[in-house]
């Protein structure tokens, strides 16, 4: 299923059970799956046009009146379109507002370099208050949400709204503040968020055939990230490698390095080098970026290499 | 009550010149401006009770040109939402009365708004949860001219049109000041009246929103207009610094400017007409 369907799914259950569980659209809900709700939840959906800003600080303003607003849009304007309104209206008045943006990074295709977001983790990330998930497929996806819907404060969401590859089986038990082990290794770690976790498994696969011994722990909660986790496996391996779709700078391996600063470790990078986005199909934008599963086998050879 | 309302203004603006003079500096013109239009919201019109304060479904008051802080907290205090002697806190480290209102902060305060253009976003929001809720309350918000400038007030005048938000009372402080210069050589917002019909919204233009007998008729009307399915905005045409000459002089100087507590005493002075 599509990661916005199930997405929609939850937030229909929500709303079912619930009436002060609303929903606010800038005019993008056909793109987050939730249209179609509008028509059975009339009095807790609310579309604000194409008025980002308006959207963030009016969902500040049912939450002051005891409703659980979530807000969406694509990842740019959910984000830094809405810094400001996010900063002081959602975090700063410590107002209880869940915000999803759709598209992440790369996965923008064809939207091209003004929708395709490598910066929002970063912009997130600033803003004291905030925490930031990033789900990988469906399982995490559900087991997640009623987590979120019940978690009281600001809470950014990435979200691939596309199919993903599963990478979590029937058994997976969610923490939102604990990251997940999915392989255990020696030689070197791969800390790694959003769309590129199952090409990370596989990766470590291949690796594990070379000899090298790979752990690979997804770090769904950016912020605040599990520093007991992270620094725990990067003393075991002795070496680092962040994965993400996102720029190198702001995101994932900036959170890794800062909880790693004072452990003498490698931290190498994999992900967007400090560039825009461009328009293309995925398989492009890797290319183009050097993302690529071939990319991927060489930074974790050379990250390995590192210590 | 008129009489007592006008009383009531100079005791406000009083301790608005008390607290900022103590303190040396403020946002004193913008706070000036706007006593009539607090005196008749938390003395006359307003459903709310200083004892519980967070009541479900009092009537509520988004000072969305938050830097008028110090003005609210006057009401406040007058009101009796805490003691006046907390009035000489004001923006001093540990505070519980920063220079922008903070609901987190203060007690009485709904929103918190400082940055320019949030807060009235947030009333619509406020405006639509009470419709949700059914709970019949109006929701108050006051902006800034120069705040007008800030594409976000649009963006909610917009909304709360189109979602028949007619519990929504909006007000602006029409004094025609900015920080840079007058509004007018800025960026001009007139014709103001004209962009809110626009926009969808009953218009009340207060000649002189410094007169509370004037303010008090225009919140009454505005009330009434509820039955029309849509907000309402009552411009209120003010001075900036009213009530102490020296400061009214100043003009668009006046915004955030030193005060000592000399020049306060001598402004509380002829506030109370004893010079």
């Amino acid at each position: 299923m599509e990661m916005r369907a199930a997405y929609a799914e939850c937030l229909a259950k929500f709303m079912e059970e619930d009436r002060h569980v609303v929903v606010l659209d800038a005019d993008l809900a056909k793109a987050s799956g939730t249209r179609k709700l509008y028509d059975r939840f009339p009095g807790q959906m609310f579309d604000c046009g194409v008025a980002e800003q308006d959207m963030a600080s009016i969902a500040a303003g049912l939450a002051s009146y005891g409703f659980k607003p979530w807000i969406e849009s694509f990842t740019p304007f959910a984000t830094r379109r809405i810094c400001d309104q996010i900063t002081i209206s959602i975090s700063y008045a410590r107002q209880n507002v869940k915000i999803v943006g759709t598209d992440p990074g790369i996965s923008a295709e064809l939207n091209g370099g003004t929708h395709m977001s490598m910066e929002d983790i970063g912009v997130v990330r600033s803003i004291p208050g905030m925490v930031i998930f990033e789900p990988v497929d469906e399982t995490q996806l559900r087991a997640a949400m009623p987590v979120l819907n019940a978690y009281v404060g600001p809470v950014y969401m990435r979200l691939f709204r596309k199919v993903t590859p599963d990478v979590f089986g029937p058994d997976y038990k969610f923490d939102l503040f604990k990251a997940d082990t999915l392989r255990e290794g020696r030689d070197l770690t791969v800390f790694v968020s959003g769309m590129f976790t199952r090409d990370v498994l596989d990766a470590a696969g291949e690796l594990a055939a070379e000899g090298l011994d790979v752990e690979v722990i997804n770090v769904h909660t950016i912020k605040p990230i599990d520093r007991e986790t992270v620094i725990a496996s990067a003393r075991k391996t002795g070496a680092v490698l962040t994965v993400e779709n996102h720029n190198v700078v702001g995101g994932l391996h900036s959170a890794v390095c800062e909880a790693l600063a004072l452990e003498r470790i490698p931290v190498s990078a994999f992900g967007v080098q400090d560039r825009f986005g461009e328009v293309g199909k995925i398989p492009y934008l890797r290319r183009a970026m050097g993302l690529t599963k071939e990319d991927l086998l060489a930074a974790a050879r050379r990250a390995a290499a590192a210590k | 009550m008129n009489t007592d309302l006008k009383t009531i203004c100079k005791d406000i603006r009083c301790d608005i010149m008390t607290c900022i003079g103590h303190l040396g500096v403020g946002h004193i013109g913008g706070c000036l401006s706007i006593v009539e239009l607090l005196a008749v919201l938390y003395f006359e019109e307003m459903n709310i009770d200083p004892a519980e304060p967070k009541k479900a479904g009092r009537d509520r008051f988004v000072c969305s040109k938050g830097h008028a802080g110090p003005a609210v907290y006057a009401a406040l205090a007058n009101r009796g939402y805490f003691p006046k002697s907390e009035l000489l806190t004001l923006n001093q480290g540990g505070t519980h009365l920063p220079s922008h209102c903070d609901m987190n902060l203060t007690t009485g305060i709904d929103m918190t708004a400082g940055s320019l253009g949030q807060g009235f976003s947030c009333a619509a929001g406020i405006a639509l949860g009470s419709k949700l809720e059914g709970d019949g309350a109006t929701i108050y918000a006051l902006v800034g001219d120069g705040e007008s400038q800030e594409g976000q007030i649009w963006e909610a005048a917009m909304f709360a049109a189109a979602k028949g938000l007619s519990n929504l009372i909006g007000f602006t402080d029409y004094n025609k000041l900015q920080i840079d210069d007058t509004v007018a050589k800025v960026n001009d917002i007139a014709p103001l009246g004209d962009k809110w019909a626009a926009f969808g919204w009953n218009v009340i233009d207060v000649e002189d929103g410094n007169d509370v007998e004037q303010v008090s008729a225009a919140v009454k009307q505005a009330k009434s207009y509820r039955s029309t399915g849509r907000p309402t905005m009552v411009i209120l045409n003010t001075v900036k610094g009213k009530g102490v000459k020296w400061i009214e002089e100043l003009g668009a100087g006046n915004h955030n400017t030193n005060v000592n507590e000399e020049q306060a005493a001598a402004a509380i002075r002829e506030i109370r007409g004893e010079e």
